[in-house]
């Protein structure tokens, strides 16, 4: 069976109480981009993790075949020998070391006694040239971006003499520019003789890239398309055993007046006294649906962020809601004054990962449950019950710690928490991000609900088909300003996508 | 695994599944009581030695029940020990040679405890400084006001009232009478949370366990007090740590502040864009602690019946690790008071029983060195395996 650069044959594994993979099946033909696609908890990873050696052999069951010749790994150390190298959403890098030393980071270059910083300076140079980009290898790699890191990554990869390439959800923090860039290189390396897997949610990225498609659903192979079959909507109706059509359940709704105007709003960086937006005018009436577009970068999360009061920098500019003037200095201002905000960054932002789903419900408006100025713990309870029960949140108690809930079920904490005080404005900054399709429709329900109940909605998002398939408006952002507004009926990826890329002409291009 | 939540009977289920983890702490203050007992032929568990030992460990847990919410909102504060020496410095120069009356000077005392804890929170919140470098600095600037306003010597004596404070015992018969009010609060309070938590159709737990828990801690509280009353009664220091624990436990449950320093100590970024004001939360923690520590000045002070340059050196490392052993994370956001008492409990017992078995200081240390390390050691372990199943 040549022809394949690799192959996973019946591969099962068993968590306790879980079957994680059952009977999954993985064929990669020499030098093609194969694409891994399922929804969260599909299995995706587990099955990386069993490849790069992460699950030893022995603690599955089936076999891997690399180059037709069967492989076991008893750690990460001997799927790289094998020219495997995988490379997380997380990255493994080092941002106060230098770019060079991060490439070197594992290899015999970095294991001397004394180390030779010339040779080491001068290879990578000679590895980043060779892919194309132009970074002085001497540099902080906490200096880049997030993509330049990404990209340094899979240098790191390849000086491994990596054969067998994964990539997972590379793109998750990139920007348009960045996704080409990177896209650029992996076709370079394929032309290379490099075999990629490429594990993505971005179906567009999918099937600008992908020689071939394996869909997992559930832990099992579902099917494996070649590139003659890939259509966006077969993946989907693989991914989730139905079809697109019931995937953004928008519905007409009435818009009533006006709630929110925000009228040349700036605001500023911290420490430095450059403007991160600059004269902002928008408003937002009850009931509406206003879908917030643009690139990673051009200020979306930061001016909402702003506008609730979240971030320390001095601003200008009148907002006010419901036709008074909001003076609002910091969060507590905002809650008050009727605006939530939902991080896009739920762990970091949103949630008190240690504490019960109750407490976390009731901390942005605990004052409800005070009624004589203590904290009644069985009102709490009630309180948190009635509101996440209406989200559809599922927990076994919840008293239960919020750590151990999925991503879906976390998120729906944090909109309980912001439903709960009531709002009357609600910005959502990535809604979806990070959890799984079923979860997702719940959340566009919610969504559609509240606007009905005349609670104004502003959705950012940097997936274009949510945006277009909910928003009864939609503003398009581009480097710290709003460079357009769409009607719903205007709105469509292109008209979108060039408002986005609308910029400055001192704008530097973010790649050579 | 998951199901919708009103399908639950809204009565749970009489199960006597031990949950070994949440009595850990409780397990191991009656393995030590026990080994101690056995070792010391019973007189470690006599009443004398009883109410010495409970006095002994007054100070420890009055600055362990501030710790617990200082680390709780991810600080720590190392100038408590100092702090407590100082503001006892003060109360005892306040009466030795000022004149002042007792009830002025321990509320000196206090003040003086809580202003200072608030210049440290003040550097914390809203200078930004770390609190172990703001506490550490704290620990050598109190210590040296200390020396330097008692001129190195040590002040003594204090008058009766004060001396009082830290050695006199309640009478037996408001003993009991307070034993039995303690007891009928748990009952009444269990009873009306129950009461609520039916009218709004919750979940109750099963009244047996309930209740009979209760009936053992009460049985429990009579127990003790029945044995210190063979004694002299129950020490005034006791009552003070369990109306500062109440206290404090009243906070951290039933007010916004202290769920607010729970949310900050979990995850500051959260809480902040959750409308929680971070600064003067902070802020009031550490006047909180500062006041405390004023409270166990006094307390040290009185038991002295002086104060030395000295006194409460160290006292801070104590007050933590008893934190700590009662299940505080340094991490920040989780422990409990409760913990915390028990964990100078035990910590008090270890000095106590080995000392009236004669082996030497130098194992004291040793000992309750490696049990701080056993017992983050288990807290550690059991985590990983909770997170693992």
């Amino acid at each position: 069976m040549s022809g394949y650069a690799l192959q996973m044959k019946r591969i099962t594994k068993a968590f306790p109480g879980v079957k994680a993979l059952d009977d999954v099946t993985l064929s990669v033909k020499k030098g093609e981009i194969h694409a891994l696609c399922g929804e969260n908890g599909a299995g995706k990873s587990t099955l990386m993790k069993i490849l790069s050696g992460v699950y030893p052999a022995g603690s599955f069951d089936g076999e891997i075949l690399i180059d037709g010749k069967e492989v076991s790994f008893r750690d990460i150390r001997g799927s790289q020998d094998a020219g495997v190298a995988i490379i997380y959403q997380e990255l493994a890098l080092v941002p106060e070391m230098t770019v060079g030393e991060n490439i070197f980071l594992s290899s015999d270059l970095m294991r001397e006694k004394v180390l030779n910083w010339n040779k080491l300076y001068v290879e990578a140079k000679r590895w980043l040239d060779q892919i194309g980009l132009d970074i002085d290898p001497q540099r902080k790699l906490g200096e880049l971006t997030v993509g330049k890191q990404q990209l340094i990554e899979i240098v790191k990869a390849l000086t491994k003499n990596a054969e067998i390439l994964i990539l997972d959800e590379p793109t998750a923090a990139l920007t348009e520019s960045e996704v080409k860039i990177l896209m650029g290189i992996l076709k370079d390396l394929q032309s290379k003789g490099v075999t990629c897997i490429y594990i993505s949610h971005k179906l567009g990225e999918v099937m600008a890239l992908a020689d071939s498609v394996t869909v997992l659903r559930d832990g099992r192979t579902i099917d494996t398309l070649n590139a003659s079959e890939i259509t966006e909507d077969t993946i989907v109706s693989k991914m989730v055993g139905r079809s697109l059509t019931d995937y953004f359940p928008y519905e007409a709704h009435e818009i009533g007046e006006e709630t929110l105007n925000v009228h040349n709003y700036s605001f500023y960086h911290t420490s430095a006294d450059e403007k991160v937006a600059h004269n902002v005018s928008f408003t937002l009436r009850k009931g509406e649906i206003l879908g917030v577009s643009g690139l990673m970068g051009a200020g979306r999360s930061e001016l909402f962020i702003s506008l609730f009061g979240g971030y320390p920098g001095k601003k200008s500019g009148e907002v006010t809601i419901d036709g008074k003037p909001a003076n609002i200095k910091k969060p507590s201002d905002a809650i008050r004054a009727g605006l939530a905000y939902v991080s896009e960054d739920r762990k970091r932002y949103g949630l008190i990962l240690g504490m019960e789903i109750t407490k976390n419900a009731t901390l942005a408006a605990l004052q409800h449950v005070m009624p004589k100025g203590l904290i009644d713990s069985s009102l709490e309870l009630k309180s948190a019950e009635a509101i996440t029960s209406k989200l559809n949140l599922k927990a076994h108690s919840l008293e239960a710690k919020v750590d151990q809930l999925s991503g879906g079920n976390q998120q729906k904490v944090v909109l309980s928490k912001w439903l709960f005080t009531d709002p009357k404005i609600l910005i959502l900054d990535e809604p979806t991000r990070g959890i799984d399709v079923g979860a997702k429709t719940e959340i566009y329900k919610i969504i559609n609900e509240l606007s009905q109940q005349g609670v104004g909605i502003i959705m950012i998002s940097s997936e274009l088909p949510e945006v277009l398939g909910m928003s009864d408006r939609i503003l398009v952002m581009a480097d710290g300003t709003i460079s357009g507004e769409l009607s719903r009926e205007e709105a469509t990826e292109e008209s979108v996508m060039k408002l986005a890329t609308r910029r400055r002409d001192n704008h530097e291009p973010a790649f050579k | 695994m998951s199901r919708p939540l009103n399908d639950q009977p809204l009565q749970k289920k009489l199960k006597f599944k031990f949950n070994a983890q949440s009595y850990a702490l409780i397990i191991a203050l009656i393995l030590i009581v026990l080994i101690f007992g056995i070792l010391t032929g019973g007189e470690f568990l006599s009443s004398r030695n009883l109410s010495n030992l409970f006095a002994q460990m007054t100070v420890i847990a009055v600055l362990a029940i501030g710790m617990t919410l200082v680390i709780v909102a991810g600080h720590i504060d190392l100038s408590v020990g100092s702090l407590a020496g100082l503001t006892g410095g003060i109360a005892a120069i306040l009466q030795v040679w000022f004149g002042w009356g007792t009830i002025w000077v321990v509320l000196a005392a206090v003040a003086a405890g809580a202003l200072l804890g608030l210049w440290q929170g003040w550097w914390v919140a809203y200078r930004a400084v770390p609190a172990f470098i703001v506490t550490l600095g704290g620990m050598l600037i109190f210590r040296g006001i200390l020396i330097g306003i008692s001129q190195g010597q040590t002040v003594a004596p204090l008058n009766d009232g004060f001396k009082a404070i830290a050695n006199s015992h309640m009478p037996y018969s408001i003993g009991y009478i307070l034993a039995i009010a303690g007891a009928g609060l748990l009952f009444f309070s269990a009873w009306r949370n129950q009461h609520k938590r039916q009218q709004l159709g919750l979940v109750t737990d099963n009244p047996v366990k309930i209740y009979g828990k209760l009936l053992v801690y009460s049985l429990l509280i009579l127990l003790l007090t029945y044995m210190l009353n063979r004694y002299n009664g129950i020490p005034v220091p006791l009552l003070i740590v369990i109306f500062s624990g109440g206290l404090f436990i009243f906070i951290s449950n039933k007010t916004s502040f202290g769920r607010y320093i729970y949310a900050i100590g979990g995850n500051e970024e959260a809480a902040a864009l959750s409308g929680i004001n971070i600064k003067r939360h902070t802020l009031s923690v550490f006047v909180l602690m500062g006041a405390l520590a004023g409270v166990a000045g006094v307390i040290l002070t009185s038991r002295l019946n002086a104060a030395s340059v000295s006194a409460g050196e160290m006292y801070e490392l104590d007050a933590i690790a008893a934190c700590v052993i009662g299940g505080t994370s340094l991490m920040g956001g989780r422990g409990n008071v409760v913990g915390a008492i028990i964990g100078a409990l035990i910590m008090a017992s270890i000095d106590n029983g080995m000392s009236m078995m004669n082996i030497e200081t130098f194992w004291q240390s040793i000992v309750k060195g490696l049990i701080l390390i056993v017992a983050v050691w288990i807290d550690i372990s059991s985590k990983k395996q909770s997170s693992a199943a």
